[in-house]
């Protein structure tokens, strides 16, 4: 063993200085150790330079294609951000001090992107009210609100519509060069409605030629579309002549219009204010109705208060994540259990074909446990399921809350135990035999010796698996969802089903038929992250804790 | 060259390269926006090939380029609410008639004018139920509703009543000629969709409607007398009672039941035809009957449609797109020959119907049918009335279980 005076060889002040920089100290410098790949990392292949050039133009380039939407969007901060990682990635690999960067920024920028981000994303999702409805900003849902609501009015002329330029096409000024059911021709631009004279018709109504104004093909007007859209003439009374489509127009109102001195929306057709609630991200009339548009705010702590708190949705979080933890420990158990005790059958020693036994072991592992599920699932059912027409009984498997927990476990068990069987099978053959003999030459009987010889050295290396495999299990979404869906669910709580794990619940409530909740599933998710990840920790913790002693 | 300058050339070098990237991304850009081209159009896969001939033809009369993307047709609705809120949204895509609610609240799709000739041509009731607030968002092009498929070998005649239905098909079950009396979908969770045949004859509603016809939230018909009433009723039949309707019976089992010859009845769609021709059964289309004496049992009519997304950058020619080439009864067809479903344009109906008898048949099923709900309310009540309806075919209290679950949609809505 090594030691104990260089265990801290790690740290990079204490590293040995090299003989040959150790005696040239520069007075500016500290002693430096030599780079790693020595002379041939300063000087650099012809080759290696190019693929350098390579690489970094390649990723200026990535850079330049993320800011363009940044920039159009007008997002300085991730402008911004994209700038430093631009830059940290030219210093680190230009520079001939950053070394150890050079190995640690491609895996800490892909850290970053893959895990950290969305963590962070999700967590910042966790304290809003995002959810359908309250997707955008107050400013979208004002828009939203306004243009949603231009309708024609009662009386309104339906015009056959050419679009037009007073000269250049893409920058002139845009008119409507409208025909009406007479035949009459007018021409309307902001200002308001005038007659147009000297036109040329065709039968269906289009101008094909009109003196001083350009006529615009559809290209040329759909690159207009964003103006287009604003675009209207006004006929009196808050009304405008708009477009829709390229050949019809047709005389609108904006029935709801916002008022900023009162942040509330006016409908002009009833007279109902909808004055705004910063707190519920919505426009609310004095009863209580409401705009369909709302908008996203962010509401703290209220999404994880609500299924802490609340009765009804804490009793439904609480029951669920009880059985979460069953359904993770009982498959995680039983899998090692059936795993373990096969790999035993098939290790003595004296037993014919062993290789058969084995191939017919590990092939649930090796099929689809997509496919596997729905099989299951149909093996399941009451009526018509393989299972109860073998036993000849009418078990309601998915009807009956124990029913459908113990298939869900036992159809777990059975797609999870070859996995625990091969790795059990590999631990075994690293585990001398002579250790078990030597028990049973001092008297242990087989299961004395597998008990205080074999196991321990077994869980050495089966713990991690074990912690990982439960871990999975916590968070097996196809496991229950393939299988019952969460289900039974029940008339009282229709919510929350008797297998529902965690994340089936967060599911259902993000993406099902209803409201995509979002702020509130993320939070769900926020809390699933922290009781795997505490749960992981202390059982590693614990691992490592039996491992130091043996 | 002296070794401290080779960063410096690296660095020179990869910056060049970044700048040849720049134009290069600038140019492709560029190219995008003036010629005003890439009208985008979302479809699904089964309807891509029509919708890409259409594009292909728009394109050219108008000059500019149009892309069909496909998209799974049950993913389409989140995909655009995503893809809008990120600013890619698509120009133009294909949706259901009751994901308008929830579309407009979100703010991602937009009003649309529809000619006054063009919306003539039109079945009124899909325009109604394309609007939400009293404006149009959607063109529909098709509709589709359940109807009773049943074995005309096994049973020859069409029930009048459900009673009837019933009847027969217990008679044919006792016979030994067919398990099970009727192939209906209820599923663990329920399905309200088709259950809704017998809940309304039996005279329930989930909706009140106000004067004008549209859907009122604050009328929740389901802890109502007559829902609790039409559930009882359906009770009967369930699980506890005469084993008609068993949640054994799911998506995933109810039109095997009926190929393999095990039900001479089945409660089907126009998406079952296909297997039911290739399964070879001799079978016959008629509307699904109502409870003696009482309503008719109304399937809920679902509508194909087309939508603008709102603040697209192509809005005029996709305004264009959905005003002038969907409504058009060549366009609809081919939409119809590649994907068959009811055309809700007139000509293209007759045009249809006269050649194919399914289509006319499906139609004539759907006389009675009152499209879905498409305010956004309703997608709060899927799950509680599911799940309750499930629950009183298991043989729950129908009282309890209703009034259970108009309490959690009423506590849903109110949020």
């Amino acid at each position: 063993m090594a030691a104990s005076g260089s265990d801290n060889a790690g740290a990079p002040d204490g590293a040995p200085a090299h003989p040959s920089t150790a005696a040239a100290p520069d007075r500016r410098r500290p002693p430096r150790p030599p780079l790693p790949g020595g002379r041939f990392a300063r000087d650099g292949s012809l080759a290696g330079q190019i693929a350098k050039i390579g690489l970094l133009g390649l990723f200026t380039a990535l850079g330049v294609w993320a800011v363009l939407p940044l920039y159009l969007g007008g997002n300085w901060l991730g402008i911004g951000l994209v700038v430093a990682v631009v830059g940290l990635v030219y210093y680190v690999y230009l520079s001939k001090r950053a070394v150890p960067a050079k190995y640690l920024v491609p895996g800490v920028l892909f850290l970053m992107v893959f895990q950290i981000f969305p963590v962070l994303y999700t967590m910042s999702t966790s304290v809003t009210n995002m959810s359908d409805g309250h997707r955008g900003s107050k400013e979208q849902a004002i828009s939203a609100v306004e243009s949603l609501s231009v309708t024609r009015t009662a009386d309104s002329q339906e015009y056959v519509l050419t679009i037009a330029a007073i000269g250049d096409p893409e920058t002139g000024e845009l008119v409507f060069l409208l025909t009406d059911r007479e035949g009459g021709t007018h021409v309307g631009d902001t200002d308001g409605l005038s007659e147009l004279g000297g036109a040329t018709v065709e039968d269906s109504g289009k101008v094909t030629d009109a003196f001083g104004y350009t006529i615009l093909t559809p290209a040329e007007v759909n690159a207009r579309s964003g103006e287009l859209e604003e675009f209207a003439v006004p006929t009196g009374s808050g009304a405008g002549i708009r477009s829709s489509g390229l050949s019809t127009a047709y005389e609108g109102r904006a029935l709801r219009v916002y008022d900023e001195s009162c942040d509330c929306v006016t409908d002009t057709e009833t007279g109902v204010v909808y004055t705004a609630d910063d707190e519920r991200g919505a426009f609310y009339d004095d009863e209580g109705g409401r705009l369909p548009q709302g908008w996203q705010v962010n509401v703290g702590a209220d999404n994880f208060a609500r299924f802490l708190f609340d009765p009804a949705f804490a009793s439904s979080f609480f029951s669920i994540l009880l059985w979460n933890v069953v359904f993770a420990v009982a498959v995680t158990g039983l899998v090692f259990v059936v795993g373990l005790a096969v790999a035993l059958t098939l290790h003595v020693p004296r037993m014919r074909g062993k290789v058969f036994y084995r191939v017919l072991v590990v092939l649930p592992y090796a099929m689809s446990s997509l496919a596997m599920y729905l099989l299951w699932r149909d093996m399941f059912n009451t009526d018509f399921g393989v299972i109860n027409q073998i036993l000849g009984v009418r078990i309601d498997w998915f009807g009956s809350v124990w029913g459908a927990r113990v298939a869900v476990i036992l159809a777990n068990v059975w797609l999870g135990y070859p996995y625990m069987f091969l790795v059990a099978t590999g631990a075994l053959q690293a585990i001398p035999r002579e250790l078990g003999q030597a028990a049973q030459i001092d008297g242990a009987t087989p299961w004395q010796a597998f008990r205080h010889v074999t196991l321990p050295l077994l869980m050495v290396a089966m713990t991690p698996i074990l912690v990982a495999t439960f871990a999975f299990n916590f968070n097996n979404f196809n496991a229950v969802w393939l299988l019952t869906r969460g289900g039974p669910l029940f008339s009282d709580n229709s919510t929350a089903g008797a297998t529902d794990l965690l994340i089936t619940y967060t599911y259902r409530l993000a993406f099902n038929e209803a409201t995509a909740q979002y702020g509130y599933a993320a939070a769900l998710s926020v809390m699933i992250f922290l009781i795997v990840s505490v749960i992981s920790v202390m059982s590693l913790w614990r691992g490592k804790a039996l491992k130091e002693m043996d | 060259m002296r070794i401290r300058s080779a960063p410096a050339i690296t660095g020179i070098a990869a910056i060049a390269l970044m700048a040849t990237a720049c134009t290069g991304g600038g140019d492709s850009d560029t190219e995008g926006g003036s010629a005003g081209g890439g009208l985008t159009i979302w479809t699904d896969a089964e309807r891509a090939e029509a919708v890409e001939a259409a594009a292909d033809e728009f394109a050219e009369a108008n000059g500019i380029e149009v892309s069909v993307d496909t998209v799974a047709f049950e993913d389409m609705q989140g995909d655009v609410l995503n893809a809008h809120q990120a600013g890619n949204a698509p120009d133009v895509f294909i949706g259901a008639h009751d994901w308008t609610g929830n579309l407009v609240r979100n703010g991602a799709v937009q009003p649309i004018e529809l000619p006054q000739d063009k919306a003539a041509l039109l079945d009124e009731t899909s325009l109604e139920a394309m609007s939400f607030d009293g404006q149009l968002f959607g063109v529909p092009y098709s509709q589709e509703n359940l109807f009773l498929m049943r074995n005309a070998e096994l049973a020859p005649d069409a029930p009048e009543t459900f009673e009837e239905l019933v009847e027969t098909g217990t008679e044919l079950k006792d016979a030994g000629d067919v398990d099970e009396v009727l192939s209906m979908a209820v599923t663990q969770e329920g399905d309200p969709y088709r259950m809704n045949l017998l809940f309304t004859s039996g005279g329930g509603y989930l909706f009140g409607r106000d004067d004008t016809g549209t859907w009122d939230p604050t009328d929740l018909g389901v802890g109502t007398d007559e829902s609790i009433e039409a559930m009882e009723k359906v009770a009967e039949y369930g699980e506890e009672g005469e084993g008609v309707l068993r949640r054994s019976i799911g998506l995933e089992n109810d039109a095997a039941l009926f190929y393999d010859g095990d039900t001479a009845f089945f409660v089907a769609g126009p998406w079952n035809l296909a297997d039911a021709q290739e399964a070879g059964i001799d079978y016959e289309i008629s509307a699904f009957p109502g409870f003696e004496g009482g309503g008719p049992a109304s399937p809920y009519i679902g509508y194909q449609s087309f939508f603008v997304t709102e603040g697209s950058e192509n809005s005029a020619l996709a305004e264009e797109f959905v005003t002038n080439y969907v409504t058009d009864t060549d366009f609809i067809l081919s939409l119809y020959e590649i994907d068959p479903r009811t055309p809700v344009q007139t000509e293209a109906l007759e045009s249809v119907s006269a050649d194919d008898a399914d289509i006319a048949a499906i139609a004539e099923a759907g006389a009675d049918g009152i499209p879905m709900p498409s305010i956004p309310e309703m997608g709060e009540t899927w799950q509680p009335l599911g799940v309750a309806q499930a629950d009183i075919i298991g043989g729950a209290d129908p009282r309890e279980a209703m009034e259970a679950a108009a309490r959690t949609i009423s506590e849903q809505i109110g949020e």
